[in-house]
């Protein structure tokens, strides 16, 4: 395996990892306190039970998103050291800003699992919602800074050194928006739905308690209002993709030639005219360009990005699907848990969002390639010149999947404990 | 008069100092865990646990805070200690990732307790190996290095007997720390003498290793006398203190000793930042960027202090805030 491609792979599992576990570290501490509130307000004991169930699972899911995420700050400099000798005082900003909201979250998580009996309710509650204020905004500067990584701006670039740098132009980078937006509503529907998935599994299984129950409507109320928002941010950061990095959508959308209204190509074969200059620029005779705009080396992997963005956008919309179905329900105040097929179709989308979470960060980072800066600095120029990369590859690959076991044992074990 | 770039390496070195202070201590108090032993095994261990869980999600953050504003603020020392010590900084991490989940795996009913422990063990001993190596001079020396074969290029730097003994140097001020907090987070007599003999004998054990490391300093070691007698002013009152069961103030004379051994390092190298050569006004990012990262910083701050105490007197006083009514 050559030194570079060991060294993407490694990066490429150090993230697909620790996205999992960031994306549930920012949205479970909402459904934590949205099921706090309820006990506070209600006094049902269900609600507390509820609470300090996902507060345990959180624990240990936090706990290894926060170790993973250790290790990404420091491969940035392992694997990619001439990447952060010039980026570093240009998006080190973000990261600071993002190392004081973890920081907050930390502190916070602690007083909030160790605390049910030292603070005060009110103190309490409070500490859940600044884990979940915190938590939002570190996932939101970490986004930011690989929006500066696709359209970088804020420097003037002389003889590949970066001058007159500005790390605030730089945090206000064109992508930073759509990419944020898309992530954090990303976190909220795939948590939510998944948390309202797994409860929906364990209805049509007979387990129909009214714990149960809290915890599928708790995670509806998370998840599908963010879902049925997400092809609008989709559709926001698709058009930012189509002005300033036409190659990744041209590869995300497998449009081999520069054309005026150019058709949609949906999985293999299918093409709906005028679909992608409507999607792209919302007219259907603007002209997209191709990959023939740039030099075949400058080509990402057309068919991987092809395909993890159909998968994407495929999961969106159905997990979009179930969140009006959601909605369209919630007026009736019926029992959820007689509706079978509604309970079967949220079951389905449990995995669907971190699916699409992997796959749309599979469009993201291998539709910049071979660019680790768009257009700036070549991935392949920021790899360390440490030989033998496939080692700690090889290694943290083997530790990830050790890990991936044993929370996937404590959590079924965590769930199947939970009331029937 | 300080520059700014002095004052963004002093704020690193007290970033690094704090992860040494509550994070090492976190570490040591894996190391006794290993090393529980006697009638009380089990309640020594329940002790480390109970002390570890609240707390040890945040101490670990100083590392983060500490690297980030490394890679920012100083890109080019980043950059060179990532290149010359990629393998012992690989292996602490995994250490790190080992650590951390098999403690929380263990507070869950997950198993991984001799993980948590031999982890303990091995990661503190990583790190000091890299702070070695890098006060050696074998970091900043590395640029010239790394077309030669792997070993002189990759091992050679960090793999030297004096690196290795201010590893295990670090392990055991990492173990004195967490003995000597222990003794506070009990009122039980017998466990509180148990640790208070661990912390006795591990910093007798801190003195053995800093003599054992001046000696195998490459060159004369560059100290500072005055820092040196403060350091061992300091080892004196957590020992007498100790002895004295004065616990209170073993922690202060102690977390005093450990501050002084890495401001001395600090100042030893001072004004380079990776001996021989490279500078703390060399690797410094351009101005705009450190201006920022201490505006961050002191914003950062205001938000982070005020929660840490919090924190700190809900879990470490002596009865939490006095609130205990059970749901």
């Amino acid at each position: 395996m050559p030194d570079l491609l060991a060294a993407r792979s490694q990066m490429a599992v150090s993230l697909a990892f620790h996205i999992v576990f960031a994306v549930i570290g920012i949205a479970m501490p909402v459904l934590m306190v949205l099921a706090e509130r309820r006990w506070q307000r209600t006094r049902d004991p269900v609600y507390l039970d509820l609470a300090k169930r996902w507060a345990r699972g959180t624990a240990v899911l936090f706990a290894v998103g926060a170790v993973s995420g250790t290790v990404l700050s420091f491969e940035l400099g392992l694997l990619w050291p001439r990447f952060m000798e010039l980026a570093g005082p240009i998006i080190g900003m973000p990261f600071s800003l993002e190392g004081f909201a973890f920081f907050t979250e930390a502190i916070f998580l602690g007083v909030y699992l160790y605390g049910w009996e030292k603070v005060p309710p009110r103190a309490h509650l409070l500490a859940g919602v600044l884990i979940a204020i915190s938590g939002a905004a570190s996932g939101i500067f970490v986004v930011i800074a690989n929006a500066w990584m696709n359209t970088p701006v804020g420097f003037t670039l002389v003889a590949g050194a970066f001058t007159d740098i500005d790390p605030i132009a730089a945090m206000a980078t064109p992508a930073a928006l759509p990419q944020t937006l898309h992530m954090i509503l990303a976190a909220y529907a795939a948590t939510g739905l998944g948390v309202a998935g797994i409860h929906a599994f364990l209805s049509l299984k007979g387990r129909t308690s009214a714990f149960n129950r809290a915890a599928l409507t708790i995670g509806l109320i998370v998840g599908a209002p963010a879902a049925v928002l997400q092809p609008m941010s989709g559709d926001i950061a698709a058009r930012s993709v189509a002005r300033r990095q036409p190659v990744k959508l041209a590869a995300a959308e497998a449009l081999y030639e520069t054309r005026a209204g150019a058709p949609l190509t949906v999985g293999p074969g299918i093409k709906i005219p005028y679909g992608l200059s409507l999607l792209a620029f919302h007219d259907p005779h603007a002209v997209v360009q191709g990959l023939d705009s740039v030099p075949r080396d400058e080509w990402p992997n057309v068919p991987l990005v092809h395909l993890s963005f159909d998968v994407m956008v495929a999961l969106g919309i159905y997990m979009a699907l179930v969140g009006l179905w959601a909605a369209w329900l919630a007026p009736h105040k019926r029992d959820l848990t007689t509706r079978r097929r509604f309970l079967w179709a949220v079951a389905i989308a449990a995995p669907c969002g971190f699916i699409a979470i992997e796959a749309g960060w599979m469009v993201t980072e291998l539709g910049r390639q071979p660019w680790v800066i768009f257009g700036v600095l070549k991935t392949a120029d920021a790899v360390t010149p440490m030989p033998g990369l496939i080692v700690p590859f090889t290694a943290i690959t083997l530790l990830y999947c050790g890990l991936a076991v044993i929370v996937g044992r404590l959590l079924s074990r965590l769930i199947v404990q939970s009331p029937a | 008069m300080l520059s700014l770039a002095e004052v963004l390496a002093a704020i690193i070195l007290v970033a690094l100092t704090a992860y040494v202070l509550f994070g090492g201590a976190d570490f040591g108090g894996g190391v006794w865990d290993l090393l529980a032993s006697g009638p009380r095994a089990a309640r020594q261990r329940d002790l480390i646990a109970r002390a570890i869980g609240p707390v040890w999600e945040a101490n670990h953050v100083w590392l983060i805070l500490a690297i980030v504003l490394l890679f920012t603020c100083f890109p080019q020392a980043f950059s060179r200690i990532a290149i010359a010590l990629h393998v012992p900084l690989t292996l602490m991490l995994i250490g790190i990732v080992l650590r951390g989940s098999s403690f929380v795996f263990r507070s869950y009913g997950g198993g991984g307790g001799r993980v948590f422990a031999i982890a303990s063990l091995i990661t503190p001993v990583l790190l000091g190996v890299c702070v070695g190596a890098i006060a050696s001079g074998a970091v900043g020396e590395h640029g010239a290095r790394s077309t030669e074969p792997f070993y002189s290029a990759y091992v050679a730097p960090w793999l030297t007997p004096f690196a290795i003994a201010v590893g295990i140097f670090a392990l055991t001020c990492f173990a004195f720390l967490a003995a000597v907090y222990l003794t506070l987070e009990t009122t039980d007599a017998a466990l509180q003498d148990d640790f208070r003999q661990r912390a006795i004998a591990a910093g007798t054990a801190v003195f053995a290793m800093a003599v054992i490391g001046l000696a195998l300093f490459p060159q004369a070691p560059p100290v500072n006398d005055r820092v040196v007698a403060l350091t061992a002013a300091a080892a004196m009152g957590a020992f007498w203190s100790l002895w004295r069961r004065r616990y209170s103030l073993a922690r202060i004379a102690a977390a005093g000793e450990v501050t002084l051994i890495l401001w001395g390092w600090g100042l030893s190298q001072y004004p380079y930042l990776l001996p021989p050569d490279l500078t703390i006004a060399a690797a410094a990012a351009p101005r705009i960027t450190l201006e920022l990262v201490l505006i961050a910083v002191i914003a950062g701050a205001v938000v982070l202090f005020p929660s840490l105490y919090y924190l700190m007197r809900v879990f470490k006083g002596k009865s939490g805030l006095g609130y205990d009514t059970r749901p």
